[in-house]
């Protein structure tokens, strides 16, 4: 058997760091699988494919979380198109009024040092 | 459950060790044993015949290890299963397949924990997830309450019907005396409490408490020589959805789907045939979600139908007859003290809190962030 050259969490990574939203395609399921994994959870196949979303999605559950210390801030689950979900933030509004429903799109945050990139979203009309 | 045999086997002995803030330097370990000394007390029974032994918590990599050579035993079957707060309705379905395999004659089933004393941060460390951590969900509180906003959207439930469970909890915890909380609690004070994760302030969410329990198991047959009454397993089910919230597929009903069906099947019941329920309440939502799966209320009516104290005391139903995890008591994994209350209902052991003609109890257990589920239904003698 051939060993892995990348985790998938690395490969993941790597896309967000060109300012990609990456998913995986199971080819014999038809559908996306997130988060990106060794196999697929719906067929237990090997055959998974790499794709970059367009990065539009909906928001599908929304909460504000307020810290003992520090500015309360947002945690939603976002419904990508492309048939994924993934937690993540809706930034670039204040974190009462992400709504479910609401339609987002994809940005990348660099929090700079060691810490890598992740996916965060914001408000987008008519999309 | 399929292959297990309703009532086989029964809870013949329950016990808490002690609960909410425990003296300095006692180990999870120790409540363990205190619980394992009281509940075989409770049963007439010794260490030495004890031959099964199931247990868990987050403080201890191989509590299984520790907790036998803390009490010298070599248990002829030992089952140390972990996921979460239901880890112990998992144990039972685990005791009562070993028992009637006669793989051991006499299970105990132990929990302990110091959460409150040692931190939550040290009594249950959380575990790196790259596709969460970044986005400081406080775990678990902001994962239940993304699945109450997707209930609050999708079905109208509204704050004032998620205090009303806090406040149902509260009432019943009035009247046991173990219960951590003495205090009335009022809707208005659920709602004007220091806000945790929109829409749970902290009186949405469970105790910080430390504490234990134990519950001990044998046959059916055994357990009529024993001396209290014997509490029969009539019925188990168990479902995993997902681990982490953003797995769960639907936030607005959980596992408890399955494993309510497949433990009603095998009990031969329904949701009108039981006396006394008994639910994992971590957060206010959990209470509503786990009526509607089990079949208490439609889907969706869950908000509506805890309204006007139908699930407080001299209420319809009695839910939460301890006053739950969200007054009674929290130590991290609560699943194991569902099933004490249920057993001392059934026993009619219950005093002020005491539901009358009971004889059937269910006890769901809930895990990780909604992610495991299981369901045990229990029994007096006149159900087998």
């Amino acid at each position: 058997m051939q060993r892995m050259a990348e985790s998938p969490l690395a490969v993941y990574q790597a896309h967000l760091e060109k300012g990609e939203l990456a998913y995986q395609w199971s080819l014999e399921a038809g559908r996306a699988v997130f988060y990106p994994r060794v196999i697929c959870p719906f067929t237990g196949s090997d055959l998974l494919e790499w794709r970059v979303s367009a990065g539009l999605g909906t928001v599908y559950a929304t909460t504000v979380t307020h810290p003992r210390e520090g500015a309360p801030y947002n945690v939603a689950l976002i419904d990508c198109d492309e048939g994924f979900r993934l937690m993540s933030r809706v930034e670039d509004i204040a974190p009462e009024e992400v709504r479910i429903g609401m339609r987002v799109r994809f940005r990348v945050r660099r929090p700079g040092g060691d810490d890598p990139a992740y996916p965060v979203f914001v408000p987008v009309e008519g999309v | 459950m399929a292959g297990l045999r309703r009532g086989s086997a029964a809870i013949v002995g329950v016990a808490e060790s002690d609960l909410g803030a425990v003296a300095k330097e006692m180990s999870p370990i120790d409540l363990m044993a205190q619980g394992i000394h009281r509940a075989l007390a409770d049963c007439g029974l010794q260490l030495r015949d004890v031959d099964g032994l199931l247990c868990a918590t987050s403080q201890s990599r191989t509590s299984g290890l520790s907790l036998c050579e803390y009490l010298g035993i070599s248990p002829a079957f030992i089952d140390t299963t972990i996921l979460g707060g239901s880890s112990f309705m998992f144990h039972v379905t685990h005791a009562q397949a070993a028992l009637q395999l006669g793989l051991c004659k006499l299970a105990v089933i132990a929990y302990g924990s110091t959460q409150r004393t040692v931190g939550r941060r040290h009594a249950s460390v959380r575990e790196y997830n790259s596709y969460e951590t970044p986005f400081r969900p406080f775990l678990p509180s902001t994962a239940y309450a993304l699945a109450a906003s997707r209930h609050m959207h999708q079905y109208g439930t509204s704050r004032e019907q998620l205090a009303a469970v806090a406040v149902a909890a509260r009432e019943w915890a009035l009247l046991n005396p173990a219960a951590w909380e003495k205090k009335p609690l009022t809707m208005a004070e659920v709602l004007s409490a220091r806000m945790v994760s929109y829409p749970f302030t902290v009186r949405d969410c469970c105790l910080i408490t430390d504490g234990g329990g134990v519950i001990v198991m044998t046959t059916a047959e055994r357990a009529r020589s024993l001396k209290k009454p014997p509490v029969y397993v009539l019925g188990c089910g168990q479902a995993i959805t997902h681990a982490n919230i953003s797995s769960m597929p639907d936030l607005t009903v959980t596992g408890a789907l399955q494993s309510g069906r497949a433990a009603y099947e095998m009990a031969g019941l329904g949701p009108k045939d039981i006396d006394v329920v008994e639910l994992y309440d971590a957060f206010t939502i959990n209470t509503v979600l786990f009526l509607e799966d089990l079949g208490f209320c439609p889907k969706g009516e869950g908000g509506r139908f805890v309204e006007g104290g139908r699930i407080a005391p001299n209420g319809s139903l009695p839910v939460n007859t301890n006053g739950g995890g969200l007054s009674y008591c929290h130590p991290g994994m609560y699943g194991l003290f569902l099933l004490i209350e249920a057993t001392r209902q059934l026993r009619r052991e219950c005093g002020a809190r005491q539901v009358a003609d009971c004889d059937t109890a269910i006890a769901h257990g809930n895990g990780g962030v909604l992610s495991s589920q299981s369901t045990v239904i229990l029994g007096t003698e006149t159900m087998v």
